[in-house]
């Protein structure tokens, strides 16, 4: 171990690697900061360039830029009331109304150093329990395999959606995306319409620029919003009081960053949920609840630390399972396999190196988002001005080219096209994008782990629950499949008994 | 643009049914039940029943829901245009990319988009004029990314 982990430091501090990183954190700042522009965004336009990378420079830049596009999505929240990316809604209210307070540096301080120290919490958590559930990963046959992507796309379907019928519809949508081409058990080419393209499947980097980036743009041009106005331009030293932050909350940093890892590590919830339950857990454990709204810092204090540690959870089960956490961990997972590094627990003994240094790189993105953020709080008014009808056909065209690179071929832009318009009229009708890409990215491997099992045991289905873990697995999908159905009945139930008491 | 959601849930049954009919020509393999057909008609039948449901649903609201509603953007001929442009941009690279080439197709896309979002025209011109040169460069050069000359000579 010792030594994969001096491979890993030499992987990391090369100058190359570092270049990529400091380069993908000042992008992830740049990004996070314009709102409209939001992570898994960021993840989807460095996606193309990483393709052009070795793997551990690829996923750092994924990794760095997130971190840094999370934290820095606080800054519109607190300048503008606009939050740069959906992380920052849950208390953006809160942190503008400190800037009204004339508390700017406190509100962004505080989603500054609380951040880095989540994201900080949430890399420990990765570092200890991912490497120990890899052995028992390595005890999973298919039956449990199938039941850990089922787990994962229900929690996707299941949890923080408005309308569960939707997200399961948009599921179902991407399972389907996944079907297309030679890549199944029979190696029978499906549903590719006479496409050569489509043969091999649906390219996952240009669907994903075309879901999260022209889809963004469509909405951006669509939209009638008004200019952006600035709260405040002075802003003080943003370090100043942290300390005494950091010893009168610590219960709620602890909270916080306990409760985004929990939610980043489920498959489907990420950074944006995390930061909505802390905020709400915060209120409810708070010695002063009546302050929340009023620009009160203890909500930005846990939730900041939640949307950070979120990002770093939902790494978990992505590197040990193949299963991301939310969305951006999709994507990394399409790098990892375009990179020839297949998530799963064979991955910690083949190449243990590789594992460890996307360690590092959290330590390192967590690290360094003290001094850049800083950086950017201080220039943020000059890059809040940036002209947005100029950025975004900028990142039109660079999505073109993106999209074009991969295969080299004009197929890329067209199922960027499509794909992006797809999730533009779906999310226009309420429709989640993530269980679809959650959907896109497990097909495959569900349907494979689905096949053998019923090969193995020939077509009896009691097999996929008589294995121990794998009858474990399966119960605990039931109670997330059902547990919707149960609080209904539940609170009938209830509403029923109530009643004369009520009236 | 919201549409009804009985309207989406026909959308999806359509798709749903299209799986199903494919399927059918799809090889069995001898010997066994599971053949590249069993999986996507399980989730096909999965999406008609949920397509079946959200038809319902949509039905029962048909009163309160009209069966397309004009979303507030396309009320507004500007933002109409907006979106046109957008998505017509990406058509016009599709079809025309390889004949006319990269750097000519991203200064018309460019400018068009530009021009509809109300940057200062002079402002506009030079921006689509460098932007594509910036990026042909860096995707060119550095990535090395044939992206297609057309009619233009091979300039670097």
């Amino acid at each position: 171990m010792v030594a994969a982990y001096a491979q890993a430091f030499a992987l990391v501090f090369d100058p190359y690697v570092l270049t990529v990183i400091f380069a993908s954190a000042l992008f992830g700042l740049f990004v996070g900061c314009i709102p409209g522009l939001t992570a898994t965004m960021a993840t989807a336009l460095l996606v193309p360039i990483t393709f052009f990378m070795p793997p551990v420079p690829a996923i750092a830049a994924i990794v760095t830029a997130t971190a840094m596009a999370i934290f820095s999505g606080d800054i519109p929240g607190a300048l503008l009331r606009i939050p740069g990316t959906p992380a920052s809604a849950a208390y953006t209210d809160e942190a503008y109304a400190m800037t009204k307070k004339g508390q700017a540096e406190v509100a962004l301080g505080a989603g500054l150093v609380f951040s880095a120290i989540g994201g900080l919490f949430g890399t420990a958590v990765m570092i200890t329990s991912a490497p120990a559930l890899a052995e028992i990963a390595l005890k999973f046959s298919d039956y449990e395999y199938f039941w850990m992507v089922v787990l994962g796309l229900a929690g996707a379907v299941f949890i923080g959606n408005a309308s569960i019928l939707k997200a399961s519809m948009s599921l179902l949508l991407g399972l389907l995306v996944a079907c297309i081409g030679l890549d199944n058990p029979a190696g029978y080419p499906r549903f590719d319409m006479g496409v050569t393209e489509l043969k091999g499947g649906v390219s996952l980097i240009p669907m994903m620029v075309g879901m999260f980036a022209v889809s963004e743009i469509l909405r951006f041009v669509v939209h009638m919003e008004p200019p952006l106005k600035l709260a405040t331009e002075k802003i003080g030293n943003v370090f100043k009081g942290m300390w005494g932050l950091l010893l009168k909350y610590p219960w709620p940093l602890v909270r916080g960053s306990a409760l985004g890892t929990v939610i980043g590590i489920q498959p489907g919830s990420g950074a944006d949920m995390a930061a909505w339950m802390s905020y709400a857990m915060a209120k409810k454990f708070s010695k002063e609840p009546e302050k929340f709204g009023t620009g009160h810092v203890e909500g930005i204090v846990e939730a900041g630390a939640a949307n950070n540690s979120a990002l770093a959870g939902a790494w978990i089960p992505a590197l040990v399972f193949g299963i991301p956490g939310d969305s951006i961990t999709a994507i990394a997972i399409g790098v990892l396999y375009l990179k020839g590094l297949n998530p799963g627990p064979t991955l910690f003994i083949n190449n243990p190196q590789n594992i460890y240094a996307i360690f590092l790189v959290f330590i390192l993105a967590n690290l360094i988002m003290l001094p850049l953020g800083w950086l950017t709080i201080k220039a943020a008014k000059n890059v809040l001005r940036l002209p947005r009808n100029i950025l975004m056909p900028t990142i039109l065209l660079f999505c073109i080219v993106g999209s074009f690179a991969i295969n080299n071929t004009v197929f890329g832009v067209l199922l960027t096209l499509v794909f992006g318009v797809l999730a533009f009229v779906l999310e226009e009708n309420g429709f989640p994008v993530a269980p679809a890409i959650l959907g896109v990215v497990l097909g495959q491997m569900m349907e494979e782990n689905f096949i053998k099992s019923m090969i193995k045991s020939d077509g009896d289905v009691t097999a996929f629950v008589t294995r121990p873990i794998a009858g474990f697995l399966a119960v605990s999908t039931f109670i997330i499949l059902f547990w919707p159905v149960g609080a209904w009945l539940w609170r009938r139930y209830f509403s029923r008994r109530n009643m004369p008491v009520t009236e | 643009m919201k549409l009804n959601d009985a309207v989406l849930g026909a959308v999806f049954l359509a798709l749903s049914i299209a799986v199903l009919v494919t399927i059918q020509s799809f090889p069995k393999i001898p010997g066994q039940s599971i053949g590249p057909g069993a999986f996507p008609g399980l989730i096909a039948i999965l999406l008609a029943g949920c397509s079946i449901a959200l038809i319902w649903r949509g039905w029962r609201e048909r009163a309160s829901q009209p069966l397309v509603a004009i979303g507030a953007w396309l009320g507004s001929p500007r933002h109409i245009q907006n979106f046109l442009i957008a998505v017509g941009g990406l058509v016009f690279y599709v079809l025309a990319s390889d004949q006319i080439g990269f750097l000519i197709c991203g200064v018309i896309i460019l400018l068009a988009l530009f021009l509809t979002l109300r940057v200062r025209p002079l402002l506009a011109m030079p921006l689509a004029i460098v932007l594509p040169v910036v990026i042909h460069l860096i995707f060119y050069k550095l990535l090395r990314v044939p992206l297609p000359w057309g009619v233009l000579p091979v300039l670097w």
